[in-house]
């Protein structure tokens, strides 16, 4: 498959204005210049891009809501916060292709008609942020940012905001309440960041790995992206593999690549860490429920594995051999959650937390049968009750790996103690 | 602790030359002051060593915002130190796929050479160790990162060799 998005990761100089122009860059933002902006909105509707920072929402649709008129400026927000367990994909791509998101900066200020881009980095991705920086940089050395650019009438700027540390600043609206200078707490919906976003403003919130498709889908056509990938979900996409694998990392694959393949075929996972047996697969970052090795024959996308019983996600599948004890890596899922909850609401707030110890005291081997069920109740309080999905994303995983390997729960209460080695 | 930091001397602070050039950079980013508050922290952290109750008094002051509005952010956010802080920050990495892959080995190996546990200090004030929640580097398990660069595909060897080019 050709190579897009990754193109340049892998070259010399590649994250340079020079490089990325010498091999078509900034083309797709020239032509869009000629286009209106209803004829871009087209292509990205046409191309069934779904969001990839989780969520998979059509990303032309989403661009249909923010209003054309507006008294006020509108505002684009790249969330850049990537934070969940088993996603490393937008770091590269600001990292080693810095350009590729500017551009599809560039190509969305001029379809949507918005006065700046803030691109929400997490505070930990020091080098990502250097990198945007300086690229952002030879934009306004080439004329390419700011008042009236090329006398195309669009004036435009970008800014990097750097997070301080706090996953849950990458739900959409405690990123916005973040940008605007205050702790990261999300906002009940509606309104809708849309219509109402940062600063009061209408505002568009997309994944880096989103903007960064939109040059191609413009220089390629939207027709020519929805070929790329599986019904409704458009185009290539990174795909992560982490875990007990032969060959982790981050893989350009097109949409709906079928889960064994990615994990087995020596093009990319090369199969089980030690030939081991697989005990597991997590389709799409820690808060997707885990699939048994009889649930992966399903292509990777937002409906097959949504019909599978899990989710897309971000693509960050995770491999689990059959030597790693599920009890451990549920509580480790549900301290994460607990950690990161941002404590606005009580089922979350305590709920994951609960959920946390009780499965510290079954990995201690002080565990009891009915805790089990208590486990689930737990679970079935907090999903559905909160104001943003945080608490879903603790509460999905840990039922689903109760469920499906709820033997090995038992016999940690039964026998007092983990069978399984330390790690 | 032998880090000197300038939020402990009892004069008003200030920003230095250049870190008050960045702070007034940072303002014209934004349609509001309000928001340039995480910069600013940043700006202030750098500039005076951690986040002392006087410099964030001093932020607050600077953007014309009510004291209690800055500490309720300065404590929201963990990369904000509201004390002084080593001169290397090791953060390890132990989120579910680094745990898998010996994340918190790594955790043991450098609570034994350094001899503090994790979100201590050593008392020469040279490494501060925490454990830190996925860094978008799960395909290069087990890692850490110092002072925000990464460290990928750690060995007990790795580690000893990192830490020892250190200054
Ligand atoms: C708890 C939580 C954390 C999230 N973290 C991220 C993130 O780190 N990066 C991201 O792009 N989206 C994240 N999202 C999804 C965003 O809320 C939002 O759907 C996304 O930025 C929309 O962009 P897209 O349509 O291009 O995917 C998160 C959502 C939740 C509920
Ligand atoms: S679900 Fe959790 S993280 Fe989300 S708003 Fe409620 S308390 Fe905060
Ligand atoms: S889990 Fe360690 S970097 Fe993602």
């Amino acid at each position: 498959m050709e190579k897009i998005l990754t193109r340049n990761w892998n070259v010399e100089g590649g994250h340079t204005l020079a490089h990325y122009r010498s091999s078509g860059g900034y083309e797709a933002f020239r032509k869009a210049l000629g286009l209106t902006p209803e004829a871009i909105i087209d292509e990205v509707k046409l191309s069934n891009l779904r969001g990839r920072g989780g969520a998979g929402f059509p990303t032309g649709v989403k661009w249909g809501f923010l209003p054309r008129e507006s008294d006020v400026p509108k505002y684009l927000v790249i969330n850049a916060d990537e934070g969940e367990p088993g996603t490393f994909k937008d770091r590269y791509i600001m990292e080693r292709d810095p350009h590729r998101l500017l551009e599809g900066c560039l190509i969305s200020a001029w379809a949507l008609g918005l006065k700046a881009t803030y691109i929400y980095i997490r505070g930990e991705m020091v080098f990502g942020a250097e990198q945007l920086e300086a690229a952002i940089e030879e934009l306004h050395e080439a004329g390419l940012l700011g008042e009236d650019i090329q006398g195309s009438g669009l004036s435009h700027d970008i800014h990097v905001h750097r997070g301080a540390g706090a996953y849950i600043c990458g739900e959409e609206t405690a990123l916005i309440e973040s940008l605007e200078g205050k702790a990261g707490q999300p906002r009940l919906k509606p309104p809708f960041p849309a219509v109402v976003g940062v600063f009061g403003c209408p505002t568009i919130v997309n994944n880096v790995e989103t903007i960064a498709c939109v040059p191609t889908i413009i220089e390629r056509g939207g027709e020519w992206f929805a070929e790329q990938g599986s019904e409704r979900n458009g185009g290539p996409k990174l795909a992560q593999l982490s875990g007990r694998v032969k060959n982790p990392g981050t893989y350009e694959v097109p949409s709906g690549l079928n889960l064994r393949e990615f994990i087995f075929d020596e093009a990319w996972g090369g199969g089980i860490l030690g030939d081991g047996a697989l005990k597991g697969v997590i389709p799409g970052g820690s808060s997707c429920p885990v699939l048994t090795p009889d649930e992966i024959d399903v292509g990777m996308d937002f409906d097959q594995l949504m019909k599978a019983g899990s989710m897309g996600g971000t693509s960050g599948v995770i491999v689990i051999s059959e030597d790693v004890c599920i009890v451990r890596l549920a509580a480790r899922t549900a301290h994460f959650y607990h950690h990161e909850s941002c404590g606005q609401c009580t089922p979350c707030r305590e709920g994951t937390g609960w959920v946390a110890r009780i499965l510290d005291e079954i990995e201690a081997g002080r565990g009891r049968m009915e805790d089990l069920d208590l486990l689930l109740e737990i679970c079935d309080n907090v999903e559905g009750n909160t104001i943003c999905p945080l608490g879903d994303a603790m509460a999905m995983p840990v039922r689903a790996f109760l469920m499906k390997y709820r033997d090995e729960f038992e016999q940690h209460i039964r026998e007092g103690a983990c069978p399984f080695p330390e790690w | 602790m032998s880090t000197e930091t300038r939020s402990e001397t009892s004069e008003p602070l200030a920003f230095s030359p250049g870190a008050e050039e960045r702070f007034q950079r940072v303002l014209g980013k934004y349609p509001n002051t309000r928001a340039a508050l995480l910069p600013s922290l940043y700006l202030a952290q750098e500039d005076f060593g951690y986040l002392s109750v006087q410099a964030m008094e001093y932020v607050a002051e600077r953007l014309a915002l009510p004291p209690s509005k800055v500490l309720q952010v300065a404590t929201f956010y963990t990369m904000y130190y509201k004390k002084p802080h080593g001169t290397h920050h090791i953060e390890v990495c132990t989120s579910v796929p680094c745990c898998m892959m010996g994340g918190y080995g790594v955790v043991r190996h450098l609570e034994g050479k350094l001899g503090i546990g994790v979100g201590e200090t050593t008392p020469d004030g040279r490494f501060t160790l925490t454990e830190a929640e996925c860094l978008a580097g799960c395909g290069h398990a087990p890692l850490m990162q110092i002072n925000g660069r990464y460290h990928e595909h750690l060995t007990p060897e790795r580690i000893d060799e990192i830490l020892d080019g250190l200054d």
